[in-house]
């Protein structure tokens, strides 16, 4: 009986040490985004572009002496705090050393103070863009690739004011997110002196938003800005607001812009316009190739904003030389501002040569990363507009 | 000319969205009522039974609309409409053989049946993304419009425009056909009456010698029917997407509930009853009122009684207020316990 149970023991440790060894140079990577709900459209890609610069990663075999990087996806669903919550925890329950997400803002808030802050987990969000995060008690794990909307909302005001637009009706989806961005649009645009008729919720799935439009028809003005989902309520609402007669002309900030909108709108949507965060230059143009190579659009709302939450979290533990939350993260601003030498997508494996050699990088990535206050993006915009049933580029902010 | 534009304003917001609306809730909840009335549970998976037939009508109308076959100026979604049907109804009887038969030989309590329609539900809404995917699908062809509310103004002068499209009026027309149809089925064929009479006392009916099975079987293939027709319709209105149908079932059993669930009627009022509450109380009336006001009284605010957050609140203020003072319903089904 002694021997047996010794000899289990032994095979036990030989067992624990094969695993820890094969543990240490793993590095696995948590996308944690509303892969059902109010954006699913927008994650699968999104997930894509993380799941690139792990795999560039890995294939360098250049990260913490040849680590291989494993992505592991869940879901929150986008809009259900608890289901986030709880695959979070598994997440982390099943060792991840990063937590890519959450995709929407709610979902990310309370991620954040349930299972991130009581884990010591670092989080970067590609996606989340209320301002409510950039005062949130983080304990410094929390990061985005995402500007705020506070930022969002000047972009918006400003470009209303160009268009010659007087007047707006506003709708948001009741959330985080659409209250924050209806909040600082408002402001910003009274700021400018224009007139803002209505505020209105919606909310989102519903069946039927007749009445939603009937109110925002009543109020008038120049346009309506719809701070929605291009996949819920958005859609719907323009979709009620164009059959009805109600507005021509839509205003689309970030949530709203992507190729599924026209397509599902069709050619009446055609002259509306808006902004979402996205960089000119040569980082989007390498990624949107790459991303092209690879199968998926690049110029998918936030897909190279979750590359390059994925390059962030890799090239900070290189820096810190360690794949443990607590040894990297005071890396991660290091590696994405300036200075240092600029790194963009697909030249991941040069940026770990230069960590390992003890050098400073300015990671610029695929969204011009610039991480400012308590480690959110600066924010540059892509202003688009709706030509021909495309979503077209038409200027920067 | 002000009063005719504070007519056509209110017709536009409020009278045809809220008739459509109420049409299609209509449909749905007339499913739901049914298989409450006649297998007495509250049957959860009915909006995602909707989204599968539906889902079906969507690939045979683009097979169709691939092969050339169309209706002219009527969507080709309606030519698919039986085939979609038909799938459906073999769905919901292999659910019924695989999984409600079982509990009800075990003579179930209906709070259980409630819990395995769910897990149905779950497991069709899996089908469906499956197959379709979660995305939005738009399979709707021909004029959207009958009369889009810029061809209004042109054509009449007036500021206000009048928008009707195709869909709304195809859904307030099959849906009186299909009501229509049903209520003869279900009052003037010997079927139909043994079904009432199965609904009514279910060991009498027994007793008078007609086969429960049969009965069960008929009532599945009609609520598949209705959810087909129901499905088709609001995506053709609106749009097809499996999230929606989902959500689509909570007004659906309100309209069941207020109307009375297991009354095919109160069903009908029901559903007019939570789309028109939903559309006229938050409604703002700034633009009616406008009109009809001399200039020195116009409203410079919007004249709104609640805003639009609250139109559920409304449906179900009205839900809650029915069940306290006629727990039975408008229209006296059956007691709600």
């Amino acid at each position: 009986m002694k021997k047996m149970l010794m000899a289990t023991t032994a095979a036990a440790l030989v067992a624990t040490g094969a695993f820890a060894e094969s543990h240490a140079n793993e590095v696995k990577l948590g996308i944690l985004f509303g892969f059902t709900g109010p954006i699913e459209s927008l994650t699968g890609p999104m997930a894509q572009g993380a799941e690139l610069a792990m795999s560039e990663v890995t294939d360098s075999g250049k990260l913490l002496d040849g680590a291989k990087v494993s992505p592991m996806r869940a879901d929150t669903g986008c809009i259900d705090s608890g289901l986030a919550a709880s695959n979070a925890e598994r997440l982390i329950a099943d060792g991840i050393n990063g937590l890519i997400g959450a995709a929407c803002s709610g979902a990310t808030g309370a991620v954040l103070q349930n299972v991130a802050v009581p884990n010591g987990m670092v989080m970067i969000s590609p996606s989340s863009t209320s301002p409510g995060l950039t005062t949130v008690e983080d304990n410094g794990l929390f990061f985005r690739t995402a500007p705020s909307d506070a930022r969002e909302g000047q972009v918006m005001a400003e470009l209303l004011i160009e268009r010659g637009v007087k007047s707006i009706a506003l709708t948001y989806t009741n959330n985080d997110f659409g209250k924050g961005l209806s909040d600082a649009i408002e402001t910003s645009f009274k700021e400018l002196g224009g007139e803002v008729t209505i505020v209105a919720a919606h909310e989102d799935g519903k069946a039927d938003y007749s009445a939603e439009v009937g109110a925002l028809a009543s109020a008038g003005g120049d346009i309506l800005v719809v701070a929605g989902y291009l996949d819920q309520g958005g859609a719907g609402i323009i979709n009620a607001a164009l059959d009805a007669g109600a507005f021509d002309t839509f205003g689309l900030p970030n949530g709203m812009v992507g190729d599924a909108l026209p397509e599902a709108i069709g050619p009446d949507l055609n002259g509306s316009y808006g902004q979402i965060p996205g960089a000119e230059g040569k980082g989007i143009e390498v990624f949107s190739k790459m991303a092209e190579d690879a199968g998926f659009p690049g110029s998918s709302s936030y897909a190279p904003e979750s590359y390059d939450a994925a390059a962030l979290f890799m090239l900070a533990m290189q820096a810190a030389g360690s794949s443990d939350p607590a040894d990297y993260v005071s890396k991660i601003i290091d590696v994405a501002n300036a200075p240092g030498e600029k790194i963009y997508p697909g030249e991941l494996g040069k940026a770990l040569d230069l960590l390992k050699d003890g050098q400073d990088i300015d990671y610029v990535g695929g969204s011009a990363v610039e991480l400012i206050g308590p480690g959110e993006s600066a924010g540059s915009y892509r202003i688009i507009e709706i030509i021909d049933g495309k979503v077209e580029t038409v200027g920067f902010k | 000319m002000e009063f005719l534009n504070a007519i056509v304003a209110l017709a536009n917001y409020v009278l045809i969205p809220g008739i459509a609306y109420g049409s299609q809730l209509a449909l749905g909840a007339l499913g739901v009522t049914l298989v409450y009335g006649i297998l007495r549970f509250s049957n959860f998976a009915h909006g995602d039974t909707m989204a599968f037939g539906t889902m079906l009508v969507i690939l045979v109308t683009w097979w169709m609309q691939s092969v050339g076959i169309s209706l002219g100026p009527v969507p080709t979604a309606l030519l698919a409409l039986p085939f979609g049907i038909l799938g459906c109804i073999a769905l919901v009887l292999l659910t019924d053989r695989v999984v409600y038969r079982f509990y009800r030989e075990q003579k179930a309590k209906p709070v259980i049946l409630v819990i395995v329609s769910m897990g149905v539900m779950f497991i069709m809404n899996g089908i469906v993304r499956f197959i379709i995917g979660p995305d939005d699908q738009s399979f709707s062809d021909g004029p959207r419009f009958i009369i889009s509310a810029r061809d209004f103004k042109r054509l009449t002068g007036l500021e206000e425009g009048l928008g009707i499209r195709t869909t709304q009026l195809i859904t307030v027309i099959t849906a009186i056909i299909v009501v229509a149809l049903l209520f003869w089925f279900l009052n003037k064929t010997r079927a139909g009456k043994s079904m009432r009479a199965y609904s009514d006392n279910e060991d009498l009916a027994l007793l008078s010698g007609i086969n429960p099975e049969r009965v069960v079987m008929m009532t599945w293939i009609i609520v598949a029917g209705l959810a087909t027709i129901a499905g088709t319709l609001y995506g053709l209105d609106k749009s097809f997407k499996p999230f929606t149908y989902f959500q689509l079932l909570l007004p659906i059993f309100a309209s069941a509930v207020v109307g009375g669930i297991g009354s095919p009627l109160g069903a009908i009022a029901g559903g007019f009853v939570i789309a028109f509450s939903e559309v006229t109380i938050t409604y703002a009336w700034k633009k009616v009122l406008g009109y009809l006001m001399p200039e020195s009284l116009e409203p410079s605010g919007l004249v709104q009684l609640m805003s639009t957050d609250y139109k559920f609140a409304v449906s179900f203020v009205i839900l809650l207020i029915v069940l306290l003072f006629k727990p039975t319903g408008l229209f006296k089904g059956q007691s709600t316990t």
